[in-house]
């Protein structure tokens, strides 16, 4: 990363630095070690006292049942969300990719609910399926099915499911869609002369081929469904019916904003810094070694 | 007649993409037809899909007061110039501090290089939904709360920005420097009249995508601004819904959300090319 030709200036690299440093200090590092040492002390009700307790709130932390259910509801969550929002990318991307008339257009009626935020994506969702004004969630009823979202815990759960991948889609496709457009024709052309089928290309030669993207987007959409998710249900269910659509990240809002525990809200905190550690990880590594192909 | 075939074989592929198509339009339609309605036929779920006559009035009424039947929100007008402000100033800024970053650590040479470049490196790491509560101790510290200070400073320090332009800088030839050099150019001048313009797409794709960010931000402008008046458009919508009950003013808060989606969407589709070089870039 060195270049030859440089500036000799002793003080103006600084100078430029500054800004930037100064705002990661004050807004990431200092924070970030504040969860930390909050994580490891317990204070009195009225902070005069603090003692250090080592690992006690995380002890406290995972053996309390509802942390165990949030980390379950995750789960089910981000799977539902990355399989949902990637598969319906993904059909879209190939279809696109076919040579046919009217792709550019299709291409631009494909990629703008990228730009809708999650939380304006769950107020158009709640919309369509409310049980007494939404056009679905009426016909629903009038199919005899009880669709009733703030009560039963599984059609809350299809609901957030639904509005976050929905919002999603549009991102996998225009992934899907440039990895497509990477693969080299001729590789295709050539299964195509010897004889496969367009099912058999697409899993013996597109897919393999594809899936430095499908890493990649896995990835991405689990970090998605861990984070950038707290708009939707924070405006569709807060959590709700009971805790049923309570994922980590609502939790650490509920018990640090809500219920103010800050140990505990900073244990978990901490816990999800790994999660995210461990994930970029991983996602560094996959870029290496595509780098060194 | 091979033009005949080739329609043939094309239309299972038009199905699909049809379908998706109609699958993302969808929503957003229901939400136009339903901030066409009066409170009345929305409530008593005789909407159907077609337009109803109240459309005007309804975006006349959300624009100037934002307040309709059980709802007590904001004027549009006025989330939307807040989330206007925030979302230009963390982008400009974002771009601002990372493109000099950035130049300072490939054309300079000098002490703790390598250490300050991975310290804004890591901060990758360190998403605001995880250091949520310390962080906002910190800007209520600094008496930032209920300010675009606050809303927007904590936000705009940006290590994906800071490695784009290191990446962009690091290919640029060593012979446009020492030209510049010969030239008599100090680093200042060579980054305004030499650098800065040869950046100006990634710049541009950069921008759409920061903006994008920065208008559809909910948690943090959901801590900082506890007064309405600092209401982003996004976080609006959610307080008017509140609990989803069947009688607040639906009319109202789909107008508003009409108008909290118009100028992300405008952005995406007009800047489409830079868009698209912008988000496959930003996430490599």
């Amino acid at each position: 990363m060195t270049r030859r030709a440089i500036f000799p200036n002793r003080v103006l690299p600084y100078v430029l630095l500054a800004p930037q440093l100064i705002i990661t200090i004050v807004f990431f590092f200092w924070p970030a070690g504040q969860a930390v040492y909050t994580s490891l002390i317990r204070q009195d009700p009225f902070g005069l006292r603090t003692t250090f307790v080592w690992f006690e709130n995380f002890v406290t932390v995972l053996t309390d049942p509802f942390y165990v259910q949030a980390l379950q509801v995750t789960f089910v969550f981000s799977v539902s969300v990355v399989v949902v929002a990637m598969g319906t990318g993904l059909v879209l991307a190939v279809t696109a990719d076919k040579p046919i008339r009217g792709a550019g257009i299709y291409k631009t009626l494909l990629i703008w609910p990228y730009a809708i935020a999650p939380a304006v994506s769950a107020a158009l969702w709640l919309f369509i399926f409310h049980p007494v004004i939404g056009v679905v969630g009426r016909a629903l009823i009038q199919q005899g099915i009880r669709w009733e979202y703030t009560l039963n815990s599984a059609h809350a759960m299809i609901l957030v499911v639904l509005a976050a991948s929905w919002n999603r889609v549009a991102y996998n496709f225009i992934f899907f869609l440039a990895g497509l457009q990477s693969i080299p024709r001729s590789v295709i052309e050539a299964a195509a002369v010897d004889g496969a089928g367009s099912r058999q290309r697409f899993w013996r030669i597109v897919f393999p081929l594809l899936s430095p993207t499908t890493f990649f987007l896995l990835v991405v959409n689990v970090i998605f469904a861990f984070f950038d998710t707290f708009g939707v249900i924070h405006a569709l269910t807060r959590g709700g019916p009971g805790k049923a659509t309570e994922t980590l990240i609502y939790k650490v809002y509920v018990d640090g904003v809500i219920n103010l525990d800050l140990g505990g809200s900073s244990a978990q905190s901490v816990i999800l810094l790994l999660v995210v550690i461990a994930l970029t990880a991983v996602q560094f590594r996959y870029i290496e070694r595509r780098v060194h192909y | 007649m091979t033009a005949v075939r080739r329609r043939l074989r094309e239309w299972p592929a038009h199905l699909i993409l049809l379908v998706g198509v109609a699958l993302f339009a969808f929503p957003v339609y229901v939400a136009v037809i339903g901030s066409t309605h009066d409170l009345a036929t929305v409530a008593s779920g005789r909407m159907g899909l077609t337009p109803g006559p109240y459309g005007l009035k309804n975006y006349v009424q959300a624009w100037s007061t934002g307040t309709g039947e059980r709802i007590r929100g904001a004027p549009v007008r006025q989330m939307v110039r807040n989330s206007a402000i925030m979302a230009v100033t963390i982008s400009t800024g974002k771009i601002a501090i990372s493109i000099i970053s950035a130049f300072a650590v490939v054309f300079f040479n000098f002490p703790g290089r390598m250490f300050f470049f991975w310290m804004i490196f890591v901060t990758l790491m360190l998403p605001v939904e995880v250091r949520i509560i310390p962080t906002y101790k910190v800007v209520s510290d600094l008496g930032m709360i209920n300010t675009f200070a606050g809303l927007t400073i904590p936000l705009i320090a940006s290590a994906t920005a800071t490695l784009i332009f290191r990446q962009f800088f690091l290919q640029v030839p060593d012979e446009l420097v020492d030209a510049a050099k010969v030239d008599g150019a100090g680093p200042m001048r060579f980054f305004w009249s030499v650098l800065l313009p040869l950046s100006s797409t990634t710049v541009a794709a950069l921008f759409v995508i920061l903006f994008l960010y920065g208008w559809n931000q909910y948690l943090w402008p959901l801590l900082i601004t506890t007064s309405q008046s600092m209401e982003t458009v996004v976080i609006g919508i959610t307080k008017m819904i509140g609990t989803g009950e069947a009688l607040v003013d639906w009319p109202i808060i789909m107008a508003t959300a009409v108008m909290a989606m118009l100028p992300p969407i405008t952005v995406v589709v007009l800047m489409q090319r830079w868009f698209v070089k912008g988000l496959t870039e930003t996430e490599k």
